[in-house]
């Protein structure tokens, strides 16, 4: 049996199903983290007194990953770009330096929590401090998920391309997309947590 | 498959599954769903079941219950007594379960699943794989829910809601609380994904989104609302996690004062912000239980009254109508938090508009009864037991939609009677509805109509028995949560008598179950088998054979036209079928 | 959108130039959060940067410039219903009740 359109658009839709399946779930990410940004509004315009987050927070660092950040967006797209022109080497390459950089960005956020715990700032002691791990937690999970599917992809996923190139470049776009994502929430992030 | 009347060559193409992958981790959209079926239901039975220990302590407030009390421990009903925690535990848990283990994954997972990819001609849902992922992650989470009653102090007891501060400082069983709704949540949103992608990509030739059944639309919207809703609840789930296991204080407010103690938190926090990402959820939410019980009760009525729908593109945009409004009308469960007199103008005015898709869409059920050639059988009475229901729960719903009306009516057993008038006596005799209907489909047989019968009567009519008092209660000023029923209460004395009456209704009500459970199980062996077709009806599930193999159809249906094609004048049959094509 | 190597290779100079102007936005965001404009302007103007950012990467890396319609559908009921959420924190502090 065969679920149609998983290759080939729809006609009337122009859509493959994991295109619109993907927007679908980055919808509901609007959601989850609008909530949150929503929260920390609430929280703010409630409170007594709301540090700035540059006195709290290392905004070098902050600003190092968000390049860090925009340049993987940038290297996943340029593994779909090589796909989509039939390198497979040259879009592996890609992949693997796109899941380079988001290690790179787990780990600057793992010495930046470190260094945090080491001045004894836990979640505990403030609200500001609460929203600010709760919320680069979070997004520190979406980059950790984007990495293992990136690592998949570059390993036994590969396979794929000898088969079904097609699909298998589609399937870089559609996590290409959730990177996107991603890296969209922390643009929004670094200002709101660390500058303001 | 060996049952089938119609015998077809197809299902010889695929090779056999094993045990493990055919019934098991099967990623047939049909198997999920009569999976996500009987866990619901045996989870509606167990939340049944927490309701009827309930029941005996509000009748009888402190006297041991016989025979059953003896099984229980010592930390939850010592000598068969029930402990105030213990009650609290139950209430809390009966609410999760009967909402989020029991109607929803009835409603969306299973019919949701068996049926619409059936309705619009797929072969399966758009991602099988998912589609089992979620099962197993629906089922995770009914496993941390039901492995909470094992956790020191017992399972979760902040009620359904689990409003903070009191959510924040209780025992273990919320945080399994709290774990298991991020396995529910996630389930939902990859169920609802995977809804909308079939419902929109995988629509057979000709199936217009104005050709779809209104079952399929149903679905679609409630799809969206799980979609955008359920995240919300995600997030705040997250920020009380945080709350309970990192000493955060997103819900808890500076200076709280807990049994004498001054709390040592950072405070400054808010327990309102719970309330409004509960509400953004739930009340979509309980048009997520709503909604599907109206497409089941569609199809029925349709197919039983031998005529087409009355007004299906008013239900439809109704339909869509009511998916928008129902995210903007949350705060109206908040009247009495203190909320300003314009945000609860705005509020109430959301809610009066919310009601008149309602309104339209139980129009549209009564009036294409008119006329029709009506039989009643036993899907066909369920289906209409649920129209007076539903129409008492969503009246009783107004008052509590006027901020002042709301006043004295908040937090009573009023509440509950509106609420269970829509959920009980309303959605779940839908779902029965859809049990009898849809059963043919599953396993090529039928269910005894008799039996169906005693089930429809006894139940409607204990259902009642059992909510009615609650409204009369609610409004002489019963509080909803209260351990021994009012008793201690002078003014609940003219009330209290119900208390004994609607507990022996429950357990009348259990009884009468009984019909149900042996009418299926020997059904699904012994009931008499029949064609694919049995009830005569026009929409696409039932042109596949009865159980549908892998793959559904024996070949990819066309759909000519609309969905309740019913007595068209000058056709030699009363139906013509959607996909059978014009005659030229 | 056009698939052939032509077509991809100018959509690749694209991105690059997207790229150098999301670094470039990111220098400007960080360099105004230390001058003082007042509390308000300095939050204004952050999140006005920011949505330029999310824009430009929702636009060209992730093709909504030229998506298909279903897909602006999708977006757009989300987008109402995100509105709704940002709304919520007006529950509490619009002319509350004080006792
Ligand atoms: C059709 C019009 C409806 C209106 C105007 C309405 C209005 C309300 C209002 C204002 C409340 C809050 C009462 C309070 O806490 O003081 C409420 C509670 C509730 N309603 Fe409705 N409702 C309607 C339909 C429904 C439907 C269709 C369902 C479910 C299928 C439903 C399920 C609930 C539930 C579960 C609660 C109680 C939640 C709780 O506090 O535990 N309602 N309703
Ligand atoms: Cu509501």
């Amino acid at each position: 049996m065969l679920i149609p359109y998983t290759v080939k658009p729809r006609p009337d839709t122009g859509l493959i199903n994991s295109k619109l399946g993907i927007w679908l779930f980055l919808a509901s990410e609007v959601m989850l983290f609008g909530a949150l940004f929503s929260s920390y509004i609430l929280l703010r315009v409630n409170s007594v007194d709301w540090p700035v987050g540059s006195t709290i927070l290392s905004v070098p660092i902050a600003a190092f990953n968000t390049v860090v950040l925009i340049s993987s967006s940038i290297t996943v797209i340029m593994a779909w770009a090589s796909l989509k022109m039939g390198n497979l080497s040259k879009g592996r390459m890609y992949i693997l330096i796109t899941f380079l950089l988001g290690l790179t960005f787990m780990c600057v956020k793992a010495y930046e929590y470190n260094t945090k715990f080491h001045h004894g700032l836990f979640p505990s002691e403030s609200t500001f401090m609460a929203i600010y791990f709760t919320l680069t937690g979070l997004h520190g999970l979406h980059v950790l998920g984007g990495m293992i599917v990136f690592a998949y992809f570059w390993g036994p996923g590969a396979k794929m391309w000898k088969t079904e190139p097609e699909h298998f470049t589609n399937r870089i776009e559609i996590v290409g997309l959730y990177w996107h994502f991603v890296d969209l929430v922390w643009i929004f992030l670094f200002p709101v947590l660390y500058l303001l | 498959m060996s049952q089938s009347d119609h015998h077809d060559e197809h299902a010889n193409e695929h090779p056999k599954l094993g045990f493990w992958q055919a019934y098991v981790f099967s990623t047939d959209h049909k198997v999920i769903g009569i999976q996500y079926g009987l866990t619901a239901l045996v989870f509606l039975f167990f939340g049944f079941c927490l309701m009827m220990l309930m029941r005996w302590q509000l009748a009888y407030p402190g006297q041991a219950l016989p025979i059953f009390g003896s099984l229980f421990s010592d930390a939850t009903m010592p000598g068969g007594v029930m402990l105030p925690e213990f009650y609290n535990s139950l209430g809390a848990m009966h609410g999760t379960i009967m909402v989020f283990l029991g109607v929803v994954p009835l409603a969306v997972g299973a019919f949701g699943n068996f049926v619409v990819p059936l309705q619009i001609g797929a072969p399966d849902m758009a991602f099988p794989k998912l589609n089992m992922a979620s099962y197993w992650s629906f089922f995770a989470g009914g496993v941390v829910m039901l492995y909470s009653f094992m956790a020191p102090g017992g399972a979760a007891n902040s009620g359904w809601t689990s409003y903070p501060p009191l959510s924040d400082i209780a025992t273990a069983g919320q945080t399994y609380w709290l774990i298991g709704m991020i396995f529910l949540i996630t389930s939902s949103l990859l169920g609802s994904v995977n809804f909308i992608v079939t419902i929109i990509q995988l629509r057979v030739e000709g199936l217009t989104y104005m050709r779809m059944p209104f079952f399929v639309w149903a679905q679609l919207v409630t799809a969206f609302l799980l979609l955008l809703a359920f995240p919300p609840l995600e997030a705040a789930g997250v920020m009380q996690l945080m709350d309970r296991l990192a000493d955060t204080s997103f819900f808890l407010p500076t200076g709280l004062v807990v049994t004498g103690d001054a709390l040592q938190v950072s405070g400054g926090g808010s327990p309102l912000l719970w309330q409004h990402l509960f509400w953004f959820l739930a009340h979509p939410e309980v048009y997520v239980l709503i909604l599907p019980a109206m497409g089941i009760v569609a199809e029925i009525i349709a197919n039983n009254s031998r005529k087409p729908l009355f007004g299906y593109k008013s239900a439809v945009y109704s339909l869509i109508f009511l998916g928008f409004m129902s995210f903007i009308v949350w705060a109206h469960h908040m009247f009495l938090t203190g909320m300003g007199t314009t945000i609860s103008a705005f509020f109430q005015t959301t809610t009066m508009i919310i009601s008149i898709p309602s309104v339209v869409i139980l129009t549209v059920f009564f009036i294409s009864l008119w006329g029709g050639r009506i039989r009643f059988n036993t899907c066909m009475l369920f289906a209409l037991g649920f129209l007076p229901m539903f129409g008492i729960g969503g009246l009783t719903g107004l008052p509590l939609g006027l901020s002042a009306a709301d006043i004295p009516l908040h937090d009573t057993y009023y509440v509950i009677g509106h609420f269970h008038y829509v959920v009980a006596p309303g959605t779940l005799l839908a779902l029965f509805a859809g049990i009898y209907y849809w059963f043919p489909k599953a396993t090529g047989r039928i269910m005894n109509e008799f039996w169906g019968k005693v089930h429809f009567w006894g139940s409607i009519v204990c259902m009642n028995m059992i909510f009615f008092p609650m409204l009369i209660q609610g409004l002489a000023g019963v509080s909803r949560r209260l351990y021994d029923g009012g008793a201690s209460y002078e003014f609940a004395e003219p009330v209290l008598h119900y208390n004994a009456a609607m507990s022996h209704a429950a357990w009348l009500l259990a009884v009468f179950q009984l019909p149900f459970i042996i009418n299926f199980f020997y059904s699904i062996w012994k009931g008499k088998q029949v064609d694919r077709n049995p009830w005569q009806s026009t929409t696409m599930e039932w042109e596949a054979p009865s159980p549908p193999p892998h793959g559904n159809f024996d070949t990819p249906p066309v759909a000519y036209r609309g969905p309740y094609e019913y007595s068209v004048p000058g056709a030699e049959k009363d139906y013509t079928p959607q996909c059978e094509a014009a005659e030229v | 959108m056009g698939d052939s190597v032509e077509d991809i290779k100018k959509h690749v100079r694209t991105y690059v130039m997207v790229f150098v102007v999301l670094l470039f936005l990111t220098g400007v965001t960080v360099g105004i959060s230390y001058v003082d404009m007042g509390h308000t302007m300095n939050i204004v103007l952050a999140l006005v940067i920011a949505t330029i950012k999310a824009s430009l990467v929702a636009a060209y890396f992730m093709h909504l410039i030229s998506e298909k319609k279903l897909i602006y559908y999708t977006l757009l009921i989300a987008a109402l219903f995100f509105i709704g959420l940002m709304f919520l924190p007006t529950g509490q502090s619009l002319d509350p009740i004080h006792l």
